[in-house]
Parts: C-alpha cells; sequence; structure tokens
C-alpha cells in the first residue's frame, strides 16, 4: 500500500507518506495530536484528505490530474481497509458472531457461510466459545479480540489499528498483541498500519517505525534504527533514550556530554560532529570504588556523578546527576537497595561499547 | 402524558431518559447507569428538596385520585359501554394509530437528517419542528384550517379537485400527527445523536453501504429512543383536542375522538358530567395499557 496524503482540521495540518508491504507491521509513533489517528481516518476515507492512497492495484485516492482528470476517492464502504480503533465498538445489538459475520454478510456472503467464516476467526481469536453472547458480556479484552476477528472476516486488503491496546490491561493487551503479530507474515497477509503512543510497541512488532510530530513525519526506517538512534531531541524523548552531540576526539572515542564514549555504528574522526545515543537502562550505576585511587574515572564509558533527583519507574529508580543533568540513567530496583540510593551520593557510571550507538551527522 | 407515580426514572419513556437510552457505550447521563446497581436513594440530598418534590408528586397525582374519589361508579360500566362511547374510543384508537405510523413513516428520516446534519440546518430544523409542540393546539387548528379550509393556500385548489378535508376524519388524522410529530421526532433525533457515528463508521469500513448500515445498525441501536418515540407520538394523538376541535369538527362517529367525547358530554347537561368522569376513566386505561405494554415489550427486548 503506498499512501500520500494531506489533511487540514482546522488550523491543524497533516502531512505523510509512506509505503507498507503486504504481510508488513507499519508503526506509526507520536504524542497524542500528532496527527497519527487523522492519518488513519484519511486512509479510510472518514475524514477529507488531498493526495493520493493506494492499495495493492487498486487506487482509493487520487489528486484531481491536470485537465480533465478528475480527482478518485472511493468511500468507506468500498475502500477494503479495515480500522480498528482504541474500543472495540462491537454492535451492541448483534451477538459476537453477529458482530464478526457482518463485514461479509454486508458484502453480500450468504448468512450460513458468514456465520461459518466467523466461528473459524472466533477460533484464532480464542473466542469460539462465546460466539453467542452479546458484546457485553465479554470483558474488554475479549470484545477487542472479537473487534480484531469482525475486522478481518471483511477480508480487508489493509488492516488500521489506531492504539488498539491503550484501553485493554496489560494481560489483555498481551493476548491483542500476539494476535496482531501473528497476522505478520500469514499466507493471506496485508499491510497493517499500527498507530500508538507507546514505542516498545513498535518494537514488538513493527519492523519499520515512522514517527510524527506536529502533523508531520519527523523520522522514519527500520524499528532498529528510529528507536536505535533518534535523529532529533524530540524522538530521543518519545523513545526513551539519552542522545548526546559528539564530537570525534580520535582513537575511536568521542566527547559527548562531558563523557569521553566508545561504541559501534559510525566511526568519528578527530574534530568529526555525530551524535551518540544510549539507553538510561544500559548504563551501570557503581559505587565509587570501582574508580582509580584518586577518584577519578580511568576511562572511557566510566563517569562519575552526584544524585540530584531520584524518580520511580516501573521496575527501578531514575536517577539525575549534578555532573550531567541531560544523562538519565536507570537502576534496577535491587540494585538501587544495594547501593543504598540517596541524593547527594556520588557514584560512579560504566556502560558497554555494545550500547553506545554512535552516528556521523545528527 | 403521566409519569406520576412511577418509581423507576429510568423506565418512564419521557424523551429526556428513555430518547437518550440506547444501549452503546456512548450513551451517558443517568439512563446509561445500569438498573441493577446498588444505589442507596436520598443519601446526599439536601432534606429540603423533599418538600417541592413530594408537591409536585401530589400535583400530578391528586386530580386522578380526585377524579377516582369523584367517580360514580354504578354508572361506569354503562358509561364505557354505551354506543356512543365505544365508538368514540374505536375512532380515537384508528385515528391515532393511523397518525402514529405517518408520524414514524415522515419523522423517522427527519429525525435521522436532523441528527446527521451540520450544526445550522440541524438548528433550524429542530426549531421548525418544535414549533408545532411549543403552540396551543388551537392555533395549530386555526392553521390546519388557513391551509386546508375551503379558501385556504392549498385547500382551494383541492377543493377544485372535488377534495374536502376540513370536518373529515381525514382531517382528525392530520391534526393529530400534526400535533404528535414533534414529540416522535424529537426523541428519535435525541437518541440518534447519543448513539453517535462511531458504530456507523465501523460499519461503513467493514463494507457495508448506506442503507446497510441504517438498516443493519442506526435502526437498531436507536430502537429505545424509536419506541420512547412512537409511544409519545401515539398518547399525544390518542389526547388531541384543540386543533381537531377546530379543524375537525365535532360530529359523532366522524371527527368526535373520545377528548371530544369527553368535552361534550361535560358540557352537556348536568346529569352527563359523570359520563365525562367516566370517559375520561376510559382514556386513562387505555394510555395505561400502551405504557405497560410497551414496558413489557422492552423488558423482553434485545438488549
Amino acid at each position: 500500500m503506498r499512501v500520500d496524503l494531506h489533511a487540514r482540521r482546522g488550523g491543524f495540518t497533516m502531512s505523510a507518506a509512506f509505503d507498507a508491504q503486504p504481510g508488513e507491521i507499519l508503526a506509526v509513533i507520536g504524542p497524542n495530536g500528532s496527527g497519527k489517528s487523522t492519518l488513519l481516518n484519511a486512509i479510510a476515507g472518514l475524514l477529507p484528505a488531498a493526495g493520493s492512497v493506494i492499495v495493492g492495484d487498486r487506487v482509493l485516492d487520487a489528486p484531481a490530474g491536470p485537465g480533465a482528470a478528475r480527482g478518485t476517492h472511493v468511500p468507506p464502504s468500498r475502500r477494503r481497509i479495515a480500522l480498528l480503533g482504541q474500543r472495540p465498538l462491537l454492535f451492541p445489538h448483534l451477538s459476537v458472531r453477529e458482530n464478526v459475520a457482518f463485514g461479509p454478510r454486508a458484502q453480500g456472503v450468504p448468512r450460513a457461510e458468514a456465520h461459518r467464516r466467523a466461528s473459524l476467526r472466533l477460533e484464532e481469536v480464542g473466542l469460539g466459545g462465546l460466539a453467542g453472547r452479546r458484546p457485553a458480556d465479554l470483558s474488554g479484552g475479549q470484545q477487542q479480540r472479537a473487534a480484531i476477528a469482525r475486522a478481518l472476516a471483511a477480508e480487508p486488503d489493509a488492516l488500521l489499528l489506531d492504539e488498539p491496546f491503550a484501553a485493554l490491561d496489560a494481560p489483555s493487551a498481551a493476548q491483542a498483541r500476539r494476535l496482531i503479530a501473528a497476522q505478520q507474515g500469514d499466507g493471506s497477509a496485508i499491510p497493517i498500519v499500527l498507530v500508538t503512543h507507546d514505542p516498545m510497541d513498535a518494537l514488538i512488532l513493527a519492523a519499520r517505525t515512522l514517527v510524527m510530530h506536529d502533523g508531520a513525519v519527523v523520522q522514519s526506517g527500520s524499528t532498529a534504527e528510529v528507536l536505535g538512534h533518534p535523529r532529533s531531541e524530540f524522538v530521543a524523548a518519545l523513545a526513551g533514550v539519552n542522545r548526546l552531540e559528539a564530537v570525534g576526539a580520535g582513537d575511536g572515542v568521542v566527547h559527548a556530554g562531558g563523557l569521553a564514549l566508545r561504541g559501534h555504528g559510525d566511526a568519528l574522526s578527530a574534530g568529526e560532529t555525530g551524535s551518540v545515543v544510549f539507553a538510561p537502562g544500559s548504563v551501570r550505576t557503581e559505587s565509587v570504588q570501582v574508580l582509580a585511587e584518586d577518584g577519578s574515572a580511568t576511562g572511557p564509558n566510566l563517569w562519575t556523578g552526584r544524585v540530584t533527583q531520584l524518580d520511580p519507574i516501573p521496575g527501578g529508580i531514575r536517577l539525575q546527576t549534578a555532573e550531567h543533568p541531560g544523562i538519565a540513567v536507570d537502576c534496577p530496583s535491587t540494585h538501587a537497595v544495594a547501593l543504598g540510593l540517596h541524593p547527594g551520593q556520588r557514584l560512579a557510571f560504566r556502560i558497554d561499547e555494545a550500547d553506545v550507538s554512535i552516528r556521523v551527522g545528527s | 402524558m403521566s409519569t406520576g407515580g412511577r418509581r423507576d426514572p429510568h423506565e418512564a419513556p419521557s424523551w429526556s431518559t428513555a430518547a437518550a437510552r440506547g444501549d452503546s457505550p456512548t450513551s451517558h447521563g443517568p439512563s446509561a447507569l445500569p438498573s441493577s446497581a446498588p444505589r442507596r436513594h436520598g443519601e446526599h440530598l439536601p432534606a429540603w428538596l423533599l418538600i417541592p418534590a413530594i408537591i409536585a408528586v401530589l400535583l400530578l397525582v391528586l386530580p386522578f385520585i380526585a377524579l377516582l374519589v369523584r367517580l360514580d361508579w354504578a354508572t361506569v360500566p354503562a358509561a364505557i359501554t354505551s354506543p356512543a362511547a365505544l365508538q368514540a374510543l374505536g375512532l380515537s384508537l384508528t385515528t391515532a394509530a393511523i397518525a402514529t405510523v405517518i408520524c414514524a413513516l415522515l419523522g423517522v428520516p427527519l429525525a435521522v437528517t436532523m441528527a446527521r446534519s451540520p450544526g445550522w440546518l440541524a438548528s433550524v430544523l429542530r426549531t421548525l419542528t418544535t414549533l408545532p409542540l411549543v403552540l396551543p393546539p388551537l392555533v395549530g387548528g386555526i392553521a390546519l384550517l388557513a391551509l386546508l379550509g375551503r379558501n385556504g393556500l392549498l385547500g382551494g385548489a383541492l377543493a377544485v379537485a372535488g377534495i374536502s378535508i376540513p370536518f373529515t376524519t381525514a382531517a382528525v388524522v392530520i391534526a393529530q400527527a400534526f400535533v404528535a410529530l414533534p414529540f416522535l421526532v424529537i426523541s428519535i433525533e435525541g437518541a440518534l445523536r447519543a448513539i453517535g457515528t462511531e458504530h456507523e463508521r465501523v460499519a461503513a469500513s467493514l463494507g457495508a453501504s448506506r442503507f446497510t448500515v441504517f438498516r443493519r445498525v442506526t435502526l437498531p441501536l436507536a430502537t429505545p429512543g424509536l419506541i420512547a418515540g412512537t409511544v409519545l407520538c401515539f398518547a399525544r394523538a390518542l389526547g388531541e383536542f384543540g386543533a381537531t376541535a377546530l379543524f375537525a369538527g365535532n360530529a359523532a362517529g366522524v371527527t368526535r375522538t373520545m377528548p371530544l367525547a369527553i368535552y361534550t358530554a361535560f358540557n352537556g347537561a348536568g346529569v352527563e358530567e359523570d359520563t365525562a368522569i367516566a370517559l375520561s376513566l376510559l382514556l386513562i386505561l387505555v394510555a395505561l395499557a400502551v405504557l405497560v405494554l410497551v414496558r413489557g415489550w422492552r423488558a423482553g427486548a434485545v438488549r
């Protein structure tokens, strides 16, 4: 599928272009209000937008050409694009089976056959036993799985997912995530666009990721590259990693944010500028006893600092130091206890070369 | 239509609550609460609030009690089984039913249009629809005469074609539809708004045509509001007096519906006042029967 769309809603403009292959999951990440949902709704034909949408060999949207060529806009009901949102939006007056059979029925499949297909889909999502129930009798996670089954039963040419896990509890979200992952590389594979505010969803599910900010694409590429080496402070903050401007110091060492670091990726020659990225969780917090007798750091990838701030994060504590205020370090809870973390404490920090990504340029 | 004496405000088919029902998760407000949820009544209410509330209940219920007390029960059977009474009842039920069907056929499309129109158009339509609701029915009757009367806007043309509507049973139906249509439209529109368009969008993305979406999603979701609106409409048509009296007259067997029969009986010699009260009782019973029937239907309805 090939998308190149521009939409305007009030004072907000959204502009995005991307390709997604059959069987591929493309993640679109960004904070609230970055235009992700606008993009999906425009692809689904639910919002007026300019530009083109091509799925397989079908042109769903095409701008008016010069001269007599008229623009194309296929209405939502004939686009064969399924859109699944945060809320399952099952039809409350239909049974779960009838919900899943809705797509085939609407497309003219006889009732018995549509119900047979629905039952198969429900088996796939693990809801075979609940087919006769009303949606209201299902848990939130079950409803969302039924909604996934309903979307797939319509046999769409593309599947758009708008924060499909955001409203689910952790186990249900994990289940739904596995279900989406299973669609990848399937025989009847279709392109899937997954909008999420959580970069970890992208990491788990998507080979490629597109980052949106204020209605524009700010970075796109393989998920590993986008999240592994963000090209801007914005994306770094979204991905939750430290990103520092770096200058080559020769001998494979770069200076960044007052640190001397060795890493992998590009080699910066002396004086050449670039950037380094590392995750707060890759940094090991140690007592100052690892340092030289005079208390100085003894080499690259090792530094010291006095703790100024401690914040709880899942599974540990994020700390910052007076010496390197722009660098966050995550310390696992057990380690934090062993060290007796407290503000004002002087600590040593160490990071493996393998965990430091270096790139030429920004 | 009175909802006095009902304990559960959820079930009262007044449009403020019943119209907003709808089992869609988008419907908020008191009607969205599960009625089985344990609630402790009145706990957080200031005590003085109870005084006007009780007076309000009395205002709604006392007249009916007075009516029952005042009733000469001995004459009731004869009064309500008299040929004149049965004729009026039959005419009332028939005309009100026809008017309700007409209202549903015309009103549902209007309600859908209003609910899915841009703001300004919906406002204009809503104002126009509400007009007969706030006008005294007598004024409505005069307006209908001005339109369809012998020298009326359309009446003249119809007269040429040999059609005269005023003072016929058709006039009764038109008068009833005129005053009852707003009730149906406004309550169904409210229900449709409460449902929102999200389910419709999902249905469209699954490949359903507009008509399929309307038939299989919009209408079923709006069913509670549809029923509430239809019941209100029927009840209003059944009780319609002013417009009918002016536009259709008071000819026994042709245009004398129950309200007109009651009025006629009441205005007759003093001895007939009891008949008027007995007929009122009959009308109350019919209205109650409709409410009970609908309630039973809804209790067993698909949720």
